[in-house]
Formats: structure tokens, sequence, C-alpha cells
């Protein structure tokens, strides 16, 4: 290790600050991140502790409200749809497809600072009064009767919009121009394909986004009555366009983790992805049709029925590209020689997952089972299955895998695979109680329900106090290990990515030599080899 | 009945609501076979494929694309035919019929009233007979509310500034939760009630009891002589506004060349909004009524107008 790598290249603050190395600028956003993920998990642990008791016992209605607010802007803005793309994308991409940076290197440092205003926007929004609104924002509550900072919370928002913006506009030229030699598009690895799609999705939904914010602003400030009924606006408005941004932003989320899970799968199978076409164009599909299934939010809001019709049908029609992964990652693990790492139990946790997740959206997509589950605690446990045990398990798996590249260190393979199976069973018994508690009809944002609920719901945060000490173990062993975990390899799992073929971790621009393709991706031929774990 | 088979499940209390709970359990039991084949093969998968363990891994067959294709059709002629099963049972839950009885609902933070034709009124709970539908109109004073009976299986949001009409229908006498289901505000869950369902003749005779001195038809005539608005549309006006007497349920020609069906909705709308649907050889000149009147008046004056439909004009 006499080598400099992009870590030891220079110490200073300046160097981090105004560096435009992708993989530094990576590992701000992690640490941030890490900041947004424990501020939104904080909320979910004061509202879990609350509803353990079916009266109010630890907080009063407003603060409930602002406190379920903060964890869901938080959560989906500031941690869910930046993660992947912005972590493990921003470090591993470049280093995927054998270049020296990301096609705009200063723009990537730029969208961090956007990113980083936004949050603490938002966050000033959240300490100086609160939000209370949800993080759907729904009018005409958000703009003529909430007296919360709304205004300033939509503000943080529209400004991390840019990031997402610039973030995916930044992946689609980086993937179309800087691929090295022999890398045509279906030699990339499926993580690109995925990283691809999604950022399509960024860089057209987005806007769609920003508009309605300052539709928000314009309507709070000079009453001109775009959603406000009484002066000829419409509140239905006001909910497609929102989803018309946020039902794509859930993809925005999947799809990477997907990517990662390819990644994982293949890599641990010693196998190459079954399907490998099929599940490259499955991201396609799933980024095109997802911005044709927004209406499926309002099955009961009073749009037309044969809207509601169109949209059920198009939400089915999604799903087929999402099973079709599914049966591929299990057929990839046939005749594979399958070994049991931490990041592999977190790819199997994601399919399982995923799955139950994916299964339950076809129930809200059922037009009549939807007008009884939605705005349940049904929904609430369908998109917590998607998102936190698809999304996050993902996260967590790819965090696992490329942490050998991105520190240069190995984390003990013990604490990490127990941190696996306790967040597995922490996730099930948290999320799980829900789909019966919105079967038999609590409404989701309630802060006090009927007696007869409190079972599941003792359950739920039960549940969740296990998930909460296990989402905090990675934080105390992969810390320890950047620090004293033993020295890993180039390439410790034997994998085949490009990435794998400098040093871990990897100098200032990546390769010494340009690196040629020369074959398709995950060629495995069996052998596998872990370094030597740390005590 | 299978319902009993599933401790938490509350049974449905009436024809519809039999019908999403059939459809649930279709949507569970499709769900438990996909999920099942899925794990048992997961689980194979890892246990015989695991590193180190001798098995035949010899994989030499050609990989064609006869396995995604199956796998993809099956999926979607799966997802066809729950999306056709699910469409089905929403149209007839949201197909309002025959008005036999009509209630008014109105919704405000955090609240709901709802009032009886006969002036009857309530807060947070809802008197209905039961095994006859009951057609609600719901309108909100403020924000997004969402009217929601689980045990019915039915909800429907209310909308500020329109109409929702939803029938109801239940079979069997008892109290049942009434919740808000779109979040709005502060004491959000608090805005609770339940819902009465009772026999007819109990029904009646608690219709009876809860009489107030003037049905609610009586006032909005009142509302309608104190508003003004008799002036125009009451006999011997000067001005020429169209007669109101026989209207409701009658179609009404246009200036557009257009017609519309005299609703309560149209009713409303033109109180709120006259210019947008001007009555066809009448000049546009009545001024709107729009944050003059509250949604309770406004039900009586849609009330009242309703009660001319059988007079001649």
């Amino acid at each position: 290790m006499s080598e400099k790598n992009y870590l030891t290249t220079d110490y200073t603050l300046k160097s981090w600050f105004l560096t435009t190395d992708h993989k530094r600028i990576a590992i701000l956003y992690f640490a941030s991140l890490i900041f947004f993920f424990f501020i939104g998990g904080a909320a979910a642990t004061a509202i879990r502790i609350e509803l353990a008791t079916p009266q109010a016992d630890l907080v009063s209605s407003d603060i409930y409200n602002r406190l379920f607010t903060m964890h869901g802007i938080i959560m989906v803005w500031f941690f869910l749809i930046p993660s992947i793309p912005n972590t493990l994308g921003n470090f591993i991409v470049p280093l995927m497809i054998g270049a020296r940076d990301l096609a705009f290197p200063r723009l990537n440092l730029m969208s961090w600072y956007i990113f980083m205003l936004g949050g603490c926007t938002t966050l000033f929004a959240i300490f100086a009064g609160g939000v209370d609104t949800g993080w759907t924002f729904y009018t005409p509550f958000s703009t003529l009767y909430s007296n919360s900072y709304v205004i300033v919370a939509a503000a943080g928002v529209f400004i991390a919009g840019f990031s997402s913006i610039l973030t995916g506009l930044n992946f689609i030229v980086t993937i179309h121009r800087l691929r090295a030699p022999g890398l045509t598009w279906y030699r990339l690895p499926l993580f690109l394909w995925s990283l691809y799609a999604t950022s399509v999705i960024l860089v057209l939904a987005t806007p769609v986004l920003a508009i309605t914010l300052i539709l928000i602003a314009t309507e709070r400030f000079f009453g001109v009555g775009i959603f406000d009924p009484r002066i000829g606006g419409d509140p239905l408005l006001f909910q497609h366009l929102f989803w018309f941004y946020s039902h794509p932003a859930v993809y925005i989320m999947i799809l990477p983790g997907m990517g990662v899970i390819n990644e994982l799968v293949s890599c641990y199978s010693r196998k190459q992805v079954f399907g490998y076409k099929f599940v490259a164009w499955a991201s396609l599909a799933i980024a095109a049709v997802g911005f044709l299934v927004w209406g499926h939010h309002m099955f009961v809001s009073g749009q037309s029925l044969v809207a509601s019709l169109v949209f059920s049908f198009m939400s089915f029609i999604v799903a087929v590209p999402s099973a079709i992964k599914v049966f591929n990652w299990t057929a990839t693990l046939h005749k594979g020689s399958i070994h049991f790492d931490a990041p592999m139990l977190y790819a199997l946790a994601f399919i399982g997952l995923f799955t139950i997740g994916g299964l339950t959206g076809l129930f809200l997509a059922c037009l009549a089972f939807d007008v009884h589950a939605t705005d349940t605690y049904f929904v609430v446990a369908h998109f917590h299955y998607i998102m936190v045990g698809g999304m996050v398990t993902a996260y967590f798996g790819g965090l696992h895998y490329w942490w050998p590249k991105m520190t240069g260190r190995h984390y003990s393979e013990y604490w990490a695979r127990t941190a696996a199976v306790l967040i597995f069973f922490g996730f099930n018994l948290t999320f799980f109680p829900q789909f019966i508690l919105g079967a038999e009809g609590m409404p989701r944002r309630y802060h006090v329900y009927p007696p007869e609920f409190q079972v599941w719901n003792v359950l739920s945060s039960g549940g969740a106090a296990i998930l909460a000490v296990a989402y905090l173990m990675p934080l105390l062993y992969l810390g320890y290990s950047a620090f004293f975990g033993a020295r890993a390899s180039a390439n410790p799992w034997n994998a085949t990515g490009l990435e794998w073929q400098t040093s871990s971790p990897p100098p200032e621009f990546n390769f010494t030599t340009q690196p040629v393709v020369t074959r398709a991706p995950y060629q495995y031929n069996g052998d596998f080899q872990a370094e030597p774990q740390n005590a | 009945m299978w319902r009993q088979w599933i401790p938490f499940w509350q049974p449905a209390l009436s024809l519809h609501s039999g019908d999403v709970d059939l459809l649930f359990a279709g949507l569970l039991v499709a769900s438990a076979l996909v999920l099942g084949l899925l794990f048992f093969l997961l689980m194979l998968f890892c246990v015989r494929y695991r590193a180190g363990n001798q098995t035949d891994r010899d994989d030499r067959v050609v990989k064609s694309w006869h396995w995604e294709v199956g796998w993809t059709t099956a999926s979607f002629i799966c997802f066809l035919g729950l999306f056709v099963w699910g469409a089905s049972v929403y149209f007839q839950i949201y197909k309002t019929q025959a008005d036999e009885h009509d209630v008014f609902v109105v919704a405000k933070q955090w609240m709901w009233k709802t009032q009886h034709p006969g002036g009857q009124s309530e807060i947070d709970a809802l008197h209905i007979p039961v095994k006859r539908p009951v057609r609600l109109v719901m309108a909100s004073q403020d924000v997004i509310h969402s009217f929601f009976i689980p045990a019915l299986r039915l909800k429907h949001d209310v909308v500020p500034g329109r109409y929702q009409d939803l029938e109801i229908e239940v079979d069997k006498p008892g109290h049942y939760h009434l919740f808000c289901a779109e979040y709005c505000g502060t004491d959000h869950s608090g805005m609770i009630g339940e819902i009465v369902a009772m026999e007819p003749a109990d029904f009646s005779n608690w219709l009876t009891q809860q009489a107030p001195l003037s049905p609610l038809a009586d006032e909005g005539g009142v509302l309608f002589r104190e508003l003004g608005c008799s002036g125009c549309h009451g006999y011997g006006s000067k001005v020429r506004a169209p007669p109101l007497e026989g209207l409701y349920g009658k179609p009404v020609p246009l200036s557009d060349g257009t017609s519309v069906i005299a609703d309560d909705k149209y009713i409303r709308d033109s109180i709120l909004l006259p210019r947008s649907q001007v009555v066809a050889s009448y000049e546009p000149l009545m001024p709107s009524f729009e944050g003059k009147v509250s949604e309770d008046q406004l039900l009586r004056l849609v009330l009242y107008i309703k009660s001319l439909a059988g007079r001649q004009s």
C-alpha cells in the first residue's frame, strides 16, 4: 500500500470540499445520506413508540403530524431517491465502464452542493417550526389551511430536484460517451442499465415536481386559484401533477436497487445472470410504463371511472417486467455455486421482500380492493416493503459488496451476516402486521386509533425496535473496518466487473492503463476467494 | 364460511363488500401460490447449489427464450384476469342507483355532519335503515376528506368544490366505524364517527323522534327569500330568470346548444358559478353566490329547489 490512492492523495478539508473526483464526491454523498437516514429514522422511531398505545401518550397531534411529514420528506427526497445513484452510482459508474471520471466532474460536485442546500433548507423548515402536510403536500390543505413551513420545505425539495436532474444528466452522458473500448451496450453490467433507466426518469419527471411546487408557492402567496375550488381551481389537479412525478419516483428508488441485485446474485452464485437481455430491457420498460400509472393513487378521489380503469390496467402491466426480473434472479441461482456472504444474504432478502411488496402492489392496482385498502396501513406496509425492504436492503447489499473497493478494507463478515439476518427479521416483524391492520381498516396517518388495532401495532413497534438496532450495527462495524479492517485485495470476490481490475481503493484517476473489454459481463468460471477476515 | 378461518377478519356487511372480500381472497390465494413457488425454488437452489456441495452443475443446454416468454405470458394472463375481476366489482360499487333515501354529508375539520331529508341532523354519526340503499351526497367545507366505512369495504374522497355521490347499503343492524381516510390536518385521527344501522321500523321511530321543527327544504325556502333569489326566480318578478318549479331532474337546454340534467350538482354550480352554464334564451345576469353561502345553506337551497320538482311553473 505504498501507492497513492484516491483517499491518500491529499488530506486537507479543501481537497475534499473542492474535489472533482467522483469517488470523493460519492463519499461526501455517503456521509450526508447517513446523516439524513438517521434523522428520518429517529422520526420513524418516535412514531412507532407513539403508536404502541391507542392513546396520545408521547406527543400531541400536531407534533405527530410534523413527525410523519418529516419522516416522509427526509426519507424520500434526501435518502431513498439519492442513495444508490449518488453514492454507489457515483463511485462505481466510471469504474465499471473503465473511465477516469464522470462526463462532467465539476457538475457532479455542484450537484452535491445543490443537494446539501436543498437538504439544509428543508431541515431549517423542520426545526424552525415543522411541516404538517405529509410528504405529499396535498392541496387545498397545504395551500390554504396549513400553518406550517410548507413553502420553505417545498423550496428545499425543489432545490434538491435540480441535483437529481443534473446527476441523471451526468450519468446518461457518461454511459453514452465514456465506455471503454469494446464495452458495447450488451456488455454493460446490468447495474448500469438500471441506472441509465433511472436517470431517464430523473431527467424527465423531476421538472414536473418543480413546476408543481412552484404552483403551490404561487397559490399560497397570491391566491390565484390553481388548486383552490372557491375561485375556480381544482384540488385534484395537484394530485395529478404530484403523482406524475412521484409515481415514477418510486421506480427511481427501486430500479437502482434491482441493478445492484443483479451484480450480487451473479457474483455470489458464480453464474451469468439468466436472461441478460430480458433483464436489461425490463429496466427500460419499467421506466417507460412507470410514467403511465400515476392515476392509481386516485381511485377513490372522484376521477372518472374510465380513467381509473386505464390506470389500473397500466399498473398491472408495469408489474410484468418486475416479475421477469424476480424469475430471472431465481433462475440465475439454478446450477450456481452459491456463497452466502453478507451481500448475498441482503440480495436473497431483497428478492423475498421485493416480491411481497410487488404482489401487494397488485392488490392495490386491483380497483375494487384498492377502494378498501387505499389510505390504510395496507398501503404503508406495501410501499415500505418496496422502498425499505427492497431499496434499502439492496443499498446495504451493494454497500457491503463494494465496501472493500471503496475503502480498501474488509468488514467483519460475522457481524455483517448477523446484521443482515436481524434486519430481515426486524423488518418483517415491523411491516407485516401493518398489512393486517390495513385490511382491518386502520387508516394511515392516525395519531390515536380505536383500541382493537393495538395488538398489531404493538408487534409492529416491537419489530421497529429490532430494526432500529439492526440498522445501527453496520454503522459500527463498517465504521470500525474503515480504519482498522484487514486490507482488501483488488478483487476479493473474484468478480468480473471492470471496477475490480484496479486496486482497492482505486488510484485518483481509476486505471493506470486503459482497460479493454473483450467479453460479455458475468463470465464467472466457478472459482471464488474471499479475503481473510479481521477479528 | 371461509371468512371465519381468518380470525382477525371482520365479516363483510353487504353484497358489495362480500364481493370485495371474495376478490381479496382470490388475490391472497394467487399471491400465496406465487410466493410459495418462489420461496420453494429459492430454498431448493440455495441448499442444493450451495458452494462446496457435490451436485450436478452441468449446464450444457443451449439457453433459449422459452422460459422467459413462458413466464412473461403467464404473469400477463394472470394479471389480466385479476384486473378484469377487480374492475367489474369496482364498477358495481360505484354505480349509483335510484335515490331511495338521500342523506347529505358535510365534512369539515374535524367532524362529519350528516343531514336527513326531513332535517334530522347528526354530528359524527349516521343512522340508516338496513337492507335499503342509501345515497350519500357529500361535500367538504374546507380540505379533502375521505369517507371510509371499513365494514362495507367502501371509501370515497370528499373533495371541496364538488358533490360526491356514494351509495351504501348495510345488511345487519349494528354500530360500525366511520373514518376519515384522507389526511386533513391536526385532528385527522379524531375525525371518526359511527354508522348506526337499524331495522326499518326502528329507523322510522328514530327519524320521528329526531324530526326538527322545520324540515331542511323549508329552511331552504326561507333562505331562498332571504338571499334575494325569489326576487328574480319568483312569481311576478321584473327580471326575466328561469322558473325553478318542475325543474329538478329535467333536461335544461343551454345557450351553447347542449343540455344538462338539472341535478344537485347542476343546481349547486348554478348558484356558485351562474355564468358557466347559461340556460338558452336567458341573459347571464345572475351574480355568483360563491363565498356568500355555506355548504349547509347550499344543501338547504338545493333541497328547496328539489322540493319544487312536482309543481307547475
